[in-house]
């Protein structure tokens, strides 16, 4: 990477202790991350993939500071002085992310609100939110309503404005989309490229939909079991997958194109389980072509014979 | 195609009554299923989809709903003015469903066990051994690794797929004619979705049990299905096989969504958008309801458009008024 990264992290790690015995001391451990290190460019936009119980929304919580983690540290190195810049997240559903009982105008200027710390001036705000919800595309006529009065597409452009409100460098994107329909994905994927050239904002896409991060980002990381086990440019990525986990979860996404091979049923789609998590490779027991190589833990190592980035955390991955 | 239908609709509509005034959830619905069939039903959130399938069981509350015309029928019986008795006999045996959460569909205080052989001896003259048996033998044509044990477990203690799998091998459970399938692979991963959906198909197939498939992914239905219908605010838009539909779309709302998904778009382009919302449907329109969203809309969009064929030798129904000209999109 050639610019400064904006937010750097290094060997977080999460557990959550579970299980506990009569004097309420855990007996287990869920590891939800294990040991992620990422850097993140001024502009870009990382996309994180994976399947459910794969850390994705527990790396959401540790990157807007909901979470502390266990372990590892975090630095953003973009925070202006006058208290703007850091970060916003927009959820995934927008049904529960937003106050039924504030009007719109009230929840996207809550973030402001909150920081200058409800010493604020009322028209201002009001003008503001007019400002932000013409940009998101809600009329701002509409910003005495409220979000029930809003179609689900609506309500995500709200929440997407709030985050705006901020003035932030970096939007956490945490599945924007998922709850949508496809034709307001749409709306939605468009608004967002379109804020991010006009506003220069760095986002980190948060999702399961394979097509969604290839249409939207310059990065893709996949993670596993609280571990990133392949990241890189997403066209490298997603177009030539080393990791055999990618591989196998770019073949099962469902395509216009291909009909459905009938013979192999895939066997053994389940994640292990994280509160002992596997000695290794952490995808050795899926894995269609372990050996005794991958009882060792794997790093993650650059396999691109090309300028571009392109690691994975597999011995047997090679420059193709 | 004029096979003996399993499910046929024919000019359904039905609504709902709210205060001052009525939800026109379908209107003049008209579809069948054959016999070992696969058939998808895709559109977007209240587009009347799952409305169909429900009332397809006439699993919807008593008194909540009007049908105001049209006639469903499965395997000949009348379903709409059947009593709750055959339809009692009819739901589990010859017809069976299968829903999208499958941690609500089994009830959570009581073993797979217990549940499947049930089921099993509501529907057939079977003893608790031999239904037992049945279960594990369905079970395995599922690939559960230890059917055994897992009917001595409770639905908390099995994974999304695997209670969706026990969901499958239970709608099979009575050789049922017709599979009504809501969504079922929403809730799962794609791995997970890849094989439920595996075996879902190779099950039917094995059985030449007719799949009635409701999603709403296009991906899924174009892997999925031999025929696929279009649904758009309570009304089919466009109906033909999965090929046709799917990669020569005719109808503008089923182009417009083809092209808003982001699977055939070159990567960072501007996507194309669908404009503007569903209509209400309490406040329908009385012509084409995607009129007001629709490119290529004129006077004549004021009349309700009907399914009609392209021509005269194929089964591709469109109902607009301008259909697109014959014309593969690039996929």
């Amino acid at each position: 990477m050639t610019t400064m990264p904006v937010l750097s992290l290094k060997d977080i790690q999460v557990r959550f202790p579970v299980n506990p015995d009569w004097r309420g001391r855990p007996r287990q451990h869920v590891h939800a991350l294990n040991g992620i290190s990422l850097e993140i460019a001024k502009g870009e936009t990382l996309g994180i993939v994976g399947e459910s119980g794969c850390g994705k929304s527990t790396m959401a919580q540790v990157l807007i500071g909901l979470l502390q983690p266990t372990q590892g540290e975090m630095t953003l190195s973009s925070g202006k002085s006058n208290g703007k810049g850091g970060m916003q997240i927009v959820f995934q559903d927008p049904q529960s992310s937003l106050n039924p009982r504030l009007p719109v105008w009230k929840i996207i200027t809550e973030p402001v609100f909150a920081a200058a710390n409800r010493k604020v001036d009322k028209a201002a705000m009001r003008e503001l939110a007019q400002q932000l919800a013409a940009q998101v595309g809600i009329r701002p006529e509409y910003i005495d309503r409220f979000p029930h009065e809003f179609s689900g597409g609506q309500r995500q452009r709200i929440a997407i404005a709030r985050a705006l409100a901020a003035e932030p460098d970096i939007i956490v994107l945490d599945e924007p989309t998922s709850a949508l329909d496809i034709s307001v994905q749409a709306q939605i994927l468009n608004l967002l490229a379109e804020l991010q050239r006009s506003r220069q904002l760095t986002f980190i896409l948060i999702s399961h939909n394979v097509s969604v991060v290839r249409h939207m980002c310059n990065r893709v990381a996949v993670m596993y079991l609280g571990q990133i086990v392949e990241i890189g440019d997403a066209a490298q990525v997603l177009e030539h997958p080393a990791h055999p986990y990618t591989q196998l979860l770019l073949a099962s996404v469902p395509t216009l194109e291909s009909v459905q091979d009938e013979s192999a049923v895939p066997e053994n789609v389940e994640l292990p389980s994280n509160r002992v998590l596997p000695t290794g490779c952490y995808f050795k027991d899926r894995c269609p072509s372990a050996s005794s190589a991958c009882l060792q833990p794997q790093v993650l190592k650059q396999i691109s014979t090309q300028s571009q980035e392109h690691e994975a955390r597999c011995h047997l991955a090679h420059p193709d | 195609m004029t096979q003996n239908p399993v499910l046929s609709i024919n000019d359904l509509s039905i609504e709902f009554p709210v205060y001052k005034g009525a939800v026109k959830a379908l209107n003049g619905v008209s579809l069948h299923v054959n016999e070992g069939e696969i058939v998808g039903v895709v559109g977007e959130s209240g587009s009347g989809k799952s409305v169909t399938s429900m009332m397809a069981m006439k699993l919807l509350p008593e008194g909540s709903y009007r049908v105001t015309q049209g006639d469903i029928s499965i395997l000949g019986t009348d379903i709409i003015h059947a009593s709750e008795k055959t339809m009692r006999t009819l739901r589990g045996g010859d017809v069976a469903m299968i829903f999208q959460e499958p941690m609500t569909a089994l009830n959570p205080t009581r073993k797979i066990g217990i549940q499947m052989t049930d089921v099993i001896r509501l529907h057939r003259r079977l003893d608790n051994d031999a239904a037992r048996q049945l279960a594990i033998s369905l079970l395995k044509d599922m690939h559960i690794a230890d059917p055994e044990s897992t009917l001595q477990r409770y639905p908390f203690e099995l994974s999304g797929g695997m209670r969706q799998r026990v969901l499958i091998a239970l709608a099979f459970s009575c050789n049922p004619r017709l599979i009504i399938a809501d969504e079922p692979t929403t809730a799962l991963d794609v791995t997970v979705q890849k094989q439920v959906l595996m075996l879902l198909k190779a099950k039917a197939r094995e059985l030449k049990t007719a799949i009635l498939f409701i999603t709403h992914d296009m991906a899924v239905v174009s892997q999925f299905c031999d025929r696929v219908y279009v649904m758009y605010a309570g009304s089919l838009v466009e109906a033909g096989s999965t090929r046709q539909v799917l990669h020569a779309p005719r109808h503008p709302y089923t182009r417009g969504l083809m092209a808003a998904l982001p699977e055939l778009a070159t990567p960072g382009s501007q996507l194309q958008a669908i404009p503007g919302n569903v209509p209400d449907l309490s406040r329908l329109p009385a012509g084409c309801a995607f009129a007001s969203r629709c490119p290529s809309r004129s006077d004549k969009c004021n009349q309700k458009p009907v399914l009609t064929s392209i021509h005269e030798a194929t089964t591709h129904q469109v109902a607009c008024w301008h259909p697109a000209l014959q014309e593969e999109l690039a996929v």
